[in-house]
């Protein structure tokens, strides 16, 4: 699905080496040395390895590793803050790798805007003059440049600060201006490094949040650098994971948490908060057997019960729409009375969610009829599958024994 | 010890080289720098004492503090009711001419060498040589090329004066944070661009030290000018040593410190206050 989307931004064999004797280094790297051996023989470190990957249009991608694994490197390899070594980069198609001066500077004026940790804002200039910083460079005129910086400094809730200095604002708020000042140029590629990682733990996570937002209204194709999981799996729809220079894993954080790639990317995640992120569409049992409305009477549910050893059923309708359940000692006492359907049996008043529901918010809907869970479409009610309640206990079992058991407590009195 | 290695005899030769070939350049720099000295002390001479202490006044208020601006007023009409108002003016031109020169040459310098390892390789050995060096030897060869006069001392208290405005805008270049210049850089800002908006301005107050430093040096050596007759209070300075006039040195000594502080609060308040901004 995510695969027939544009896509903005192509990164090709990039490889990007520190030290003198970078060629030789590189022809090494491509005869399949290791990064040790590369270091011992021409003192050049990897900082990039052979990094492939494709971020679609309007996509909010991660890069995400420890300090010192190249995720910042390689984000300042993408706008050749730092020149790659090897490899291409293409923008909307274009070979970033391959610009001239000028041409570099274009895309740096237009296409792509940066917001660093740091902040790396102006200390003699008012917060208004830092938004519009970018414009000035392009050239722009007094007027043009102060009216975009107001609707960047609007967008980003700094109303009022317009005449300050950075150094009066606080962390947030100069992060606020660096974000502002990467708007003002309207860009269709944001890139960030770490920009929350200086900011307090409340702060930043109202900054996310706000990031969120803002995302849904822009529809950027943001590259946001981090080295906390738990800030990639909140921003990013997909995550690379980096470590020495090496891409271990590309994926959404549901890919990453269930299916992770490497034993690096595994011990990464072991710490991660799962029943925020493990949604029902990972959760579900796909294509479960169906009781079908009006084909299907008692004795066919009955049927199919035996042969898949469930003692209960969800039931579609012609177009798979989902309508209920139907439970096995039910289905005994209806075909005793030989009802030509199972409409006296159906069970309609049960838990339906859609896949993005967290486990987390799915546990309140664990009731003592021991329903399974079904999984619909949003708009048609087409059903997609099955959670079990057993399996939303399992992820539930993360949590610590007191939740367990409150839970299990709520469950019974419903 | 017999003397073995003769630089001396190099140098020497490299000087009277320099004075039979270039002889028509040096009288032409002689001619119009004097004629630049002559007419800023022509100025400073004219304009009538109580304005220009009133004007040393309101700057030393503006940029520094009440008391600053007491010390001005008293100093400067001091200096003026000891009978020494003109040589002072005469000195106060030489300053500004030489240090106006001497930061003509060292900015670009500092900047250079902030920018480029090869070139900070190669300057800061001569600064270090220029510094060190006793003042008084750098009289010869400006005597030598421009004979006595305003501009041979201008000459030498050119050179000495310009090593810490050198120094002092490579230092304030150097410290511009790597990330303003990242963002400044991410924005497609040019070479051009980052010099003089964002460079030069976040190392404006360490490079007006440096040009603070320069002034008071260009005082100092302005006095020892004195020697080879650039006039002013170094003129006065050394007449009184001649004379074993205890007076009189006392009195022009006491000038030099007099206009010396006057200067240096003003420029250091005003560095103060543009950064503050």
């Amino acid at each position: 699905m995510k695969e027939e989307r544009p896509v903005k931004i192509k990164v090709e064999d990039l490889v990007l080496i520190f030290g003198k004797q970078k060629e030789s280094a590189l022809k090494m790297l491509k005869e399949g040395h290791t990064k040790k051996e590369i270091l011992a023989k021409t003192h050049c470190t990897v900082g990039i390895n052979r990094a492939n990957f494709e971020i679609y249009e309007g996509e909010f991608f991660v890069i995400m590793g420890l300090s010192g694994s190249g995720k910042s490197t390689l984000l300042r390899c993408l706008n050749r803050l730092i020149e790659p070594t090897g490899g291409n980069i293409y923008v909307n198609g274009n070979d970033i790798t391959r610009k001239n001066h000028q041409e570099l500077l274009d895309v740096r004026r237009t296409e792509m805007s940066m917001v660093f940790q740091k902040f790396g804002l102006l200390p003699h200039r008012s917060v208004l003059d830092n938004v519009a910083f970018g414009l000035e460079i392009r050239g722009e005129d007094l007027e043009a440049r102060t009216k975009k910086a107001q609707q960047a400094i609007d967008t980003v809730g700094l109303q009022g600060f317009e005449q300050q200095s950075p150094a009066q604002l606080s962390g947030g708020m100069q992060q606020r201006v660096g974000l502002a000042r990467a708007l003002t140029n309207d860009p269709e590629v944001l890139l960030m490094d770490e920009a929350f990682s200086a900011l307090d733990p409340l702060i930043k996570t109202e900054m996310q949040d706000e990031l969120i937002s803002l995302q849904n209204k822009l529809r950027k194709t943001v590259i946001f650098v981090t080295h906390d999981l738990d800030e990639a799996i909140k921003l990013g729809d997909r995550i690379v994971i980096m470590k020495d220079g090496i891409i271990e894993q590309i994926g959404t954080a549901e890919e990453i948490l269930t299916n992770p790639a490497t034993p690096y990317v595994e011990a990464f995640v072991e710490k991660v908060d799962r029943k925020t992120i493990i949604t029902a569409g990972s959760l579900m049992h796909q294509k479960p057997t169906t009781v079908r409305f009006g084909k299907d009477g008692p004795e066919g549910t009955l049927r199919k019960m035996r042969t898949t050893g469930l003692d209960v059923l969800p039931v579609v309708d012609d177009n798979q729409t989902f309508l209920g359940f139907v439970w096995v000692n039910d289905a005994v006492l209806c075909a005793k009375r030989k009802d030509p359907t199972v409409e006296s049996i159906l069970k309609k008043e049960v838990p339906t969610v859609t896949t993005e529901v967290t486990v987390e918010e799915m546990l309140p809907l664990i009731t003592a009829t021991r329903s399974p869970i079904a999984v619909t479409e949003k708009d048609t009610g087409v059903l997609l599958g099955i959670v079990s309640q057993n399996s939303v206990v399992i992820e539930a079992t993360r949590f610590n024994e007191q939740e367990i058991t409150e839970l299990k407590e709520n469950a019974n009195h419903n | 010890m017999e003397k073995t290695i003769d630089i001396g005899q190099y140098i020497a030769i490299a000087v009277k080289w320099l004075m039979a070939n270039l002889r028509p350049l040096f009288d032409f720099i002689k001619t119009s720098g004097n004629a630049g000295i002559e007419s800023i002390e022509w100025v400073l001479v004219s304009v009538p004492f109580f304005i220009t202490i009133a004007l040393f006044t309101f700057a030393a208020w503006r940029y520094a503090s009440r008391g600053v601006a007491a010390f001005t007023l008293c100093g400067l009409a001091l200096i003026y009711l000891m009978g020494f108002w003109e040589e002072t003016m005469q000195t106060l031109a030489l300053i500004i001419s030489s240090t106006i020169i001497a930061l003509i040459i060292a900015i670009p310098l500092g900047i250079w060498s902030a920018k480029n390892m090869t070139a900070h390789r190669v300057i800061r050995p001569l600064l270090d040589l220029m510094q060190t060096m006793p003042a008084f030897v750098y009289l010869i060869p400006a005597v030598l090329f421009f004979s006595i006069g305003k501009l041979p001392g201008a000459f030498a208290t050119i050179i000495f004066a310009m090593p810490p405005a050198v120094r002092l805008t490579a230092l304030g270049i150097q410290q511009v944070p790597g990330d303003v210049l990242e963002a400044a850089r991410s924005l497609g800002a040019t070479q051009k661009q980052i010099l003089f908006k964002v460079e030069l301005p976040l190392a404006l107050k360490t490079i007006l030290t440096g040009v603070n430093q320069t002034i008071l040096l260009s005082l100092s050596m302005v006095v020892i000018a004195g020697m080879i007759a650039a006039g002013g209070l170094g003129e006065k300075v050394l007449e009184g040593i001649n004379n074993l006039d205890i007076g009189l040195g006392f009195e022009s000594g006491l000038s030099v410190v007099i206009l010396a502080i006057v200067l240096d609060r003003i420029t250091q308040g005003f560095g103060n206050k543009i950064s503050v901004k």
